[in-house]
C-alpha cells in the first residue's frame, strides 16, 4: 500500500549511475592518504633534484626514498599500535615515556664493554643482548598493561590513565639513567636500528614484520572484527557477547608493546639511550599518523595501512622541509597546520556546513 | 491518599551521604598533604621552615601558578589546554624579539603579548565548540602552532637587555626584615585571587562549572555555552602568555625550548589541587595548593641532595596516579548507590 | 466543571508532523486548561513523544497550529518555548548535578548585590520555593546527593520561577519508586491548586487515574479522544490505546502449531524463581519450556524488557535464582547466557543492536563469532555461506551482504539482528518488540519464521506491545504491569478483551495459579 520506506540511517545510497572505476579509487578509504602522499612527492620530485635517485653503494641501497622510510620505521610501529588504541575510542600519550623506557632499559643492560681479545680491542656486552631486549620489550609490555588496566578495568579515561604514565615513564627513564646518555658500544645491537640486510635496511623488515602479523591477526582472527565493534557501539558489541573489557586491556598492551620496538630502533639508531629527549612528542606524531590514515579519533573502522602512510606522510614532510632549505622549526606550523584541516574536515559539523553552502543536486530522490 | 508532606525521604541526602565524595574533600587532602610534606621537610632538613624557603616556593614557582590557574578553569569546563607551555614560550620570544630589535615600549610589549596569548586561545575555542572537536586535539595542534611560530622568528635565544625587564627580574619587595618576594610572585597571587572571585562570585565562574557539569543542560538552561567555552580558552592563552611575560622577567631571554612540559606540570598541579579532569568538580584555589606541593616536593629533593631530580617527576606521576584512582573509585561508589 | 468554561490556555489544532517514511502525527488537537492535569496517553509510536518536541520547539509541524492564551506560537527551540513560558521536566532530569540545589534553580537569573552573587538571598529564595512546595531540603548540598525524585521538584521549581503557563512533565515516573511518586504527585497537586495547567506524559495506568483531571489518548499518530478522567473506565482507557481488537489478519499459521502443553507434560529449560531488581523489577517467578512459545504481554513499561534483561545477563538481578536444565546458573554478563544457550533480540537496535557502520554480515555473524572466541575465526566462506542463507531465508532486502547495515531498512535491519542470534543456534531465544516499526509484510514473515522455529524444538520468549499477535503465536501468555508479573495464562484461555481486563484491573479472576 506504501512506498518503500527511506533507508535509514541517513547514509545517501549511491546511485546506479556512479559505480564506475574511478568512484570506486575516489571512495576508497586509501585515497585520501595516498593522494596527499603523491601530492608531497610530486612537490618532492619539483623542487628536490635527485629526489627520485636511488642507488647501490656498498652493497646497500641509497637514496632519498630509502633514508625517509628508514627513519620512518620508529614512528611507523609506533601509530601502528596506537592505531588498534584510537580504534577502541582511546588514547594513549604515553607512547613517546615507553620509548624512552624500552631503550634505556636495553642500552643500560648492553653497555659495552671493551675487553683485549688476541691484541684487537673489542665490544662485549654486559649482558646478553637478548636477554637486554627481552627486558626491554618486558618493560614496555609492562607499562602497556599498566595502561590498560587503569583503562578497562578502573574505567578511569584514557587520556587521564596514559598522562600518569607519561609524566612519571620519562622520570623512571630518566633516573635509570641519572640523565646522562648512555652510550652503547656492542656493534651487533647497532643493527636493529641501522643494520642493512640484503642491501635494504633493517629496520624496513622489523617494520615489515610487525605491519604483516598485524595484519593477519586482524584478518584471520576476529580480532578486527571485535575491536571495531567495540569502538563502534560498545553497548551492543556487550550484548554480543564479546569481552570489551580483555579487549580493551589488549590493545593497550600492544600499543605498550609497538612502542616497545620503536624505543629499541630507535636506541640502537643513536647508538645510545637519552631518556631526555627519545620519543619526545612521538604520540603525537603517532596520533597525527592514524588520523591522516583516515582512522577516526572516535573510533570505529580503522585502517593500518592508512596509519603507515600517515607515518610516510609526515617523515617525508619532515624531509621535504629540510631539503627545500626551510628552517626545520616550519615543520611544526605544517603539522599543526594539517591537523587542524584533517580535524576539521573530518567533523560532522563542518560536512554540515558545506551540505547546506553547496547543496547537493539528487537526480530523482525525493528530499 | 493524603500524603503529608513535610520533609519527606528528602530531608538528608539519601544517595552518598557522606563527606567523602564532596570535593571539598579531594581539596582537604592536597592541604593536608601539603601540611604533612612542610612539617617532614622541616624535620628532616634545618632550615627547611625558614620564611624565605617558603616564599621562594611562590617566587620559583609563579609563572607556572599562573597557568595552572587558567588551566583550572579549562579543567573546570570539561576540557584541557595542551599548548599553554607553548604559549609561554611565544610569549617570551615575541617579547624579546619586539624588545630587541624594535626597542619597543616594555608596556606596549607586555600588551600585545598577552593579546596574542587570549586570542590564540580564543581562536581554539571558537574551533573546539563550533566544529565539535575533542579539545585534546586541537590543543594539541595549537602546542604545535605555537613553538614551530616561536622558532620561526628565531632559533636561537634571545637576550632580554631591556631596563624595565632587567628591574623586574630583580626587583625584590621587602616583607618583613628578612624576607622578600618578587613582583612575579606578587601578580600571581593577584590572578590567583582574582580568579577565586570571578568563580565563586559572577554567573561566568558559575557557568563554567555548569558546563563542566553537563553541558547539554546548560546549553537548556539557557546558559550561553558559546560564549563562555570561548572565553574560558581566552583566558586560559592570556595566562599563559602572562606567565610568559613573568617568566621573561625570570630568564630575561626568549627561546623556544622554554618551558616544555609545562602544561603537564600545570594539569598535574591542578589535579592534585582536588579537580577532576572530568570536568565540573573542584576549587580554583586548588592551582595554589597544587603548585605547592609539586614546588615542596622539589625543594625537598633539592635539599636532599642526593636524590636525583628525575624523582620529581615519578613522584608527581604517583601523586597524579592516587588522586585519579582516588577520584574515581569514589565516582564508583557513588553511582553504586 | 468549570474548568470547561475558561478559555484553554493552551491550544492545539490539526497538527501534523510526517518524516520519511513515516507520519508522525495527523491532524492531533489538544486543549489544556489551567489548573488542571491532563495526561497523555498512548503506546509507543502513537506520537506523544513528536507532540512534546513540537510543543517545545524541537519539531516545527507541517501542518496545524500552537496557541498560548490565545495567540499563536511558533517556538524553535526549548529555550524558545521556555521563554514563551512552556516549560518541560524530562526523565532526564535536565540540571547539573554537580551544582547545589540553590543553584541550580537560579542559574541564569542570580540574585545581584553590588555585582557579586548573592549566595544568602539566592539560597533563602530557593528554600522558600521548594517549601511551597512542602520540600525541606538543604538547599546548599549538590543536587545529584538527592534522589530523583527531589531533583525533579527542583527542575520543577526552576520551571515556575521562569514563572511558566504551561507546564510539561515527561514520563517523570519512569524511575521512581512508590513513595517518591506520591511525593510528586502531592506537588502536582498543590500546583493545580493554584492555577498551573499541567501535561503529564506517562504509560503507567495506576498513576493516570491518581493524578488525572482529563486525559487524552493518541494511537499511531492520530488523536483517539479527550476524556475526563471520571468518564473513562481503565478498560476503556486500555482499548482505545491499543486499539479495538482487530480481525486476526492470519491465524492460520498459529492455529497450525501443535498446541504444545495439551497432554504433554513439556520439558522445562529455565526456571527462575523471585527474580527482581530494585528500580526496575519486582520479584517474579517464571517458567519456560523447551519448545514453547511465551508471550509477555503488557504496555509499555510494565517490565517485560527489565525482566528480559534479567534473564540475558544484560542487567544484574539484586534477587532471585535461575536453573537452566535443572543446573543453577548465574549471569553476570551476556556472554554467560549466551554460552547457557540465550539469545537476546534487543527492543532498541539502534543503540543496543545495530553496529550501523558493519556490514550486514559482519552484523549477522558478530554473536556467532562472539561465542566461538577470538581465535577461532569463522572462514570467510563460511561467513558468506551464514548471511546469504540468512538473507534468503528472512527476506532480507539488501543489495548485497556487505552493504553497511545503517543503509537498511529499519524492517530489515531488525532482520539481520534477528539472523544474528539464529546464527548461534539458541536454545531460548528473546524476541523483545522484534516487530516494532516494522510494516506489515516484513512483521508477518518474521513471526511466520519465529513460529516455525517452536516447532523445531527452539523456545521463545516473545515480548510485544501488539496484544493481537501475541495472542495469535504464543502457547502461553504472562501479563505484566506495572513492573509485576500479573498472571499466566495457557493459550485459549484468554482472548483481547480478557487481557485488557488484566492489564487494566490487575489481579483478577481467571488468574491462573502457577508452579
Amino acid at each position: 500500500m506504501h512506498s518503500p520506506v527511506k533507508p535509514l540511517g541517513g547514509h545517501a545510497v549511491a546511485s546506479a549511475p556512479t559505480n564506475s572505476f574511478v568512484s570506486m579509487i575516489v571512495q576508497h578509504h586509501l585515497f585520501r592518504p595516498l593522494a596527499a602522499l603523491a601530492l608531497l612527492l610530486l612537490v618532492d620530485l619539483l623542487l628536490i633534484p635527485g629526489f627520485f635517485h636511488v642507488e647501490i653503494k656498498d652493497g646497500h641501497l641509497y637514496g632519498s626514498l630509502i633514508d625517509i622510510a628508514n627513519r620512518a620505521a620508529p614512528l611507523i610501529l609506533a601509530a601502528i599500535g596506537m592505531t588498534l588504541v584510537i580504534a577502541t575510542r582511546g588514547i594513549d600519550i604515553s607512547v613517546g615515556a615507553v620509548v624512552a623506557i624500552s631503550g634505556t632499559v636495553a642500552s643500560t643492560m648492553i653497555g659495552g664493554t671493551m675487553v683485549m681479545n688476541n691484541g684487537v680491542p673489542e665490544y662485549v656486552a654486559n649482558t646478553p643482548m637478548v636477554w637486554a631486549i627481552c627486558a626491554a620489550m618486558g618493560a614496555a609490555l609492562l607499562c602497556g598493561a599498566w595502561n590498560g588496566f587503569l583503562v578497562a578495568r578502573m574505567g578511569l579515561q584514557p587520556i587521564v590513565a596514559t598522562l600518569i604514565l607519561m609524566v612519571a615513564g620519562r622520570g623512571l627513564a630518566q633516573l635509570m639513567t641519572d640523565g646522562q646518555i648512555v652510550t652503547v658500544y656492542y656493534q651487533p645491537f647497532f643493527f636493529l636500528g641501522s643494520g642493512y640486510l640484503f642491501g635494504i635496511p633493517f629496520s624496513l623488515y622489523i617494520v615489515a614484520a610487525v605491519f604483516i602479523v598485524t595484519f593477519l591477526l586482524m584478518q584471520k582472527t576476529a580480532l578486527g572484527l571485535f575491536i571495531q565493534s567495540v569502538g563502534i557501539n560498545p553497548v551492543a558489541a556487550r550484548l554480543a557477547g564479546i569481552k570489551t573489557a580483555v579487549l580493551i586491556f589488549f590493545v593497550y598492551v600492544f600499543c605498550g608493546a609497538c612502542a616497545g620496538v620503536s624505543g629499541l630502533m630507535i636506541s640502537s639508531n643513536i647508538k645510545s639511550a637519552d631518556a631526555n629527549n627519545a620519543g619526545l612528542l612521538l604520540e603525537l606524531d603517532a596520533i597525527l599518523a592514524v588520523t591522516l590514515g583516515g582512522t577516526s579519533l572516535a573510533g570505529g573502522k580503522f585502517s593500518l595501512a592508512g596509519s603507515v602512510i600517515g607515518a610516510l606522510i609526515i617523515q617525508t614532510l619532515t624531509y621535504t622541509i629540510y631539503s627545500i632549505g626551510l628552517p626545520p622549526e616550519v615543520n611544526m606550523v605544517v603539522k599543526s597546520a594539517v591537523v587542524f584541516l584533517v580535524c576539521i574536515s573530518q567533523s560532522a559539523e563542518f560536512k554540515n556546513m558545506w551540505r547546506r553552502a553547496f547543496p547537493a543536486r539528487k537526480k530523482g530522490n525525493a528530499q | 491518599m493524603s500524603a503529608v508532606m513535610n520533609t519527606p525521604t528528602a530531608s538528608t541526602p539519601k544517595k552518598t551521604g557522606s563527606m567523602m565524595s564532596s570535593p571539598y574533600f579531594t581539596s582537604l587532602v592536597t592541604v593536608a598533604l601539603l601540611v604533612v610534606l612542610l612539617v617532614a621537610g622541616g624535620a628532616a632538613y634545618p632550615g627547611f621552615l625558614s620564611v624565605q624557603v617558603m616564599l621562594n616556593l611562590l617566587i620559583d614557582n609563579a609563572f607556572l601558578l599562573v597557568i595552572a590557574v587558567g588551566m583550572s578553569f579549562v579543567i573546570l569546563s570539561g576540557g584541557i589546554d595542551l599548548s599553554v607551555g607553548s604559549v609561554l614560550a611565544l610569549t617570551t620570544m615575541v617579547s624579546a624579539w619586539m624588545l630587541q630589535t624594535w626597542h619597543a615600549p616594555p608596556v606596549l610589549v607586555i600588551g600585545v603579548s598577552l593579546a596574542i596569548g587570549a586570542g590564540f586561545g580564543a581562536a581554539m575555542g571558537a574551533i573546539i565548540h563550533y566544529f565539535k572537536l575533542q579539545p585534546f586535539i586541537v590543543t594539541l595542534a595549537g602546542m604545535f602552532l605555537a613553538r614551530g611560530l616561536c622558532y620561526l622568528i628565531s632559533i636561537n635565544s634571545i637576550s632580554i637587555e631591556d631596563p624595565f625587564f632587567v628591574a623586574m627580574s630583580q626587583t625584590q619587595i621587602p616583607l618583613g626584615e628578612e624576607a622578600f618576594i618578587s613582583p612575579g610572585a606578587l601578580i600571581a597571587i593577584v590572578m590567583l585571587v582574582g580568579a577565586i572571585y570571578v568563580a565563586h562570585c559572577t554567573p561566568f565562574g558559575r557557568a563554567i562549572y555548569a558546563v563542566g557539569g553537563n553541558e547539554q543542560s546548560a546549553l537548556m538552561m539557557g546558559l550561553r555555552v558559546a560564549r563562555t567555552k570561548i572565553l574560558i580558552y581566552a583566558f586560559s592563552g592570556f595566562c599563559a602568555a602572562l606567565a610568559g611575560v613573568l617568566f621573561s622577567f625570570y630568564m630575561l631571554s626568549g627561546y623556544g625550548l622554554h618551558a616544555q612540559g609545562t602544561e603537564l606540570d600545570a594539569i598535574a598541579a591542578v589535579v592534585i589541587g582536588g579537580t577532576l579532569l572530568t570536568g565540573g568538580y573542584g576549587y580554583v584555589a586548588g592551582a595554589l595548593s597544587g603548585v605547592l606541593v609539586l614546588g615542596t616536593i622539589q625543594t625537598l629533593i633539592a635539599f636532599d641532595g642526593t636524590l636525583s631530580s628525575w624523582w620529581t617527576k615519578i613522584v608527581i606521576g604517583g601523586l597524579l596516579f592516587i588522586f585519579c584512582v582516588v577520584q574515581r573509585l569514589m565516582a564508583m561508589g557513588a553511582a553504586k548507590k | 466543571m468549570s474548568k470547561l468554561a475558561q478559555a484553554p490556555v493552551l491550544a492545539l489544532h490539526g497538527i501534523s508532523k510526517g518524516f520519511p517514511g513515516v507520519q508522525a502525527l495527523s491532524g492531533v488537537a489538544l486543549n489544556l486548561y489551567p489548573g488542571e492535569v491532563h495526561t497523555l496517553m498512548g503506546q509507543n509510536g502513537a506520537g506523544k513523544s513528536t507532540l512534546i518536541k513540537v510543543l517545545t520547539g524541537v519539531y516545527t509541524p507541517d501542518a496545524g497550529e500552537i496557541l498560548l492564551e490565545g495567540q499563536a506560537i511558533h517556538p524553535t527551540s526549548t529555550l524558545d518555548a521556555q521563554n514563551l513560558g512552556i516549560s518541560t521536566v524530562y526523565q532526564e532530569v535536565n540540571l547539573c548535578p554537580n551544582l547545589s540545589v540553590a543553584e541550580n534553580i537560579f542559574i541564569g537569573r542570580y540574585p545581584r548585590k553590588l555585582g557579586r552573587i548573592d549566595w544568602a538571598s539566592m539560597q533563602q529564595q530557593a528554600t522558600a520555593l521548594l517549601e511551597r512546595m512542602q520540600i525541606r531540603i538543604d538547599v546548599t548540598q549538590p543536587l545529584e546527593q538527592y534522589p530523583l525524585a527531589i531533583q525533579q521538584m527542583v527542575a520543577i521549581s526552576r520551571a515556575l520561577l521562569v514563572s511558566a503557563k504551561v507546564l510539561i512533565l515527561d514520563e517523570p515516573t519512569s524511575s521512581l519508586d512508590e513513595k517518591e511518586v506520591d511525593l510528586l504527585f502531592s506537588v502536582l497537586r498543590g500546583l493545580r491548586e493554584q492555577g498551573m495547567a499541567i501535561l503529564f506524559v506517562t504509560h503507567f495506568l495506576d498513576q493516570t487515574y491518581a493524578i488525572s483531571d482529563r486525559i487524552t489518548v493518541m494511537r499511531n499518530g492520530q488523536l483517539e479522544g479527550e476524556y475526563l478522567c471520571s468518564d473513562l473506565s481503565r478498560l476503556e482507557l486500555v482499548n482505545k490505546m491499543v486499539g479495538a481488537p482487530a480481525a486476526t489478519p492470519d491465524s492460520s499459521a498459529a492455529e497450525s502449531r501443535p498446541v504444545a502443553g495439551v497432554g504433554q507434560q513439556l520439558k522445562s529449560f529455565l526456571r527462575t524463581r523471585g527474580l527482581g531488581r530494585k528500580g526496575a523489577l519486582t520479584p517474579m517467578d517464571l517458567d519456560i519450556h523447551e519448545g514453547e512459545l511465551l508471550g509477555f504481554a503488557g504496555l509499555l513499561g510494565s517490565g517485560r524488557t527489565e525482566a528480559a534483561r534479567l534473564l540475558f545477563g544484560a542487567d544484574k538481578a539484586d534477587t532471585g535464582t535461575i536453573e537452566i536444565d535443572g543446573k543453577a546458573m548465574s549471569f553476570h554478563s551476556p556472554r554467560d547466557a549466551i554460552a547457557a544457550g540465550i539469545g537476546f533480540c534487543s527492543e532498541d537496535r539502534k543503540h543496543e543492536g545495530a553496529i550501523l557502520e558493519l556490514s550486514v554480515r559482519e552484523n549477522l555473524i558478530l554473536a556467532l563469532q562472539a561465542r566461538n572466541g577470538l581465535l577461532r575465526a569463522i572462514p570467510m566462506k563460511r561467513q558468506q555461506q551464514l548471511a546469504e542463507q540468512y538473507v534468503k531465508a528472512l527476506g532480507i532486502k539488501t543489495a548485497s551482504i556487505e552493504t553497511a547495515i545503517g543503509t537498511l531498512s529499519g524492517g530489515n535491519q531488525q532482520k539481520v539482528l534477528l539472523a544474528r542470534w539464529l546464527a548461534t543456534d539458541p536454545k531460548l531465544m528473546i524476541l523483545d518488540e522484534p516487530t516494532r516499526g516494522i510494516d506489515v509484510r516484513a512483521k508477518q514473515e518474521i513471526m511466520d519464521y519465529v513460529s516455525a522455529l517452536c516447532r523445531k524444538g527452539m523456545s521463545i520468549l516473545f515480548i510485544s506491545s501488539e496484544l493481537p499477535e501475541v495472542l495469535r503465536v504464543s502457547d502461553r501468555i504472562v501479563v505484566m504491569r506495572d513492573r509485576k508479573a500479573g498472571g499466566e495464562y495457557p493459550r485459549g484461555a484468554l482472548d483481547e478483551t480478557s487481557v485488557l481486563h488484566v492489564i487494566a484491573a490487575g489481579d483478577t479472576a481467571g488468574e491462573s495459579a502457577h508452579a
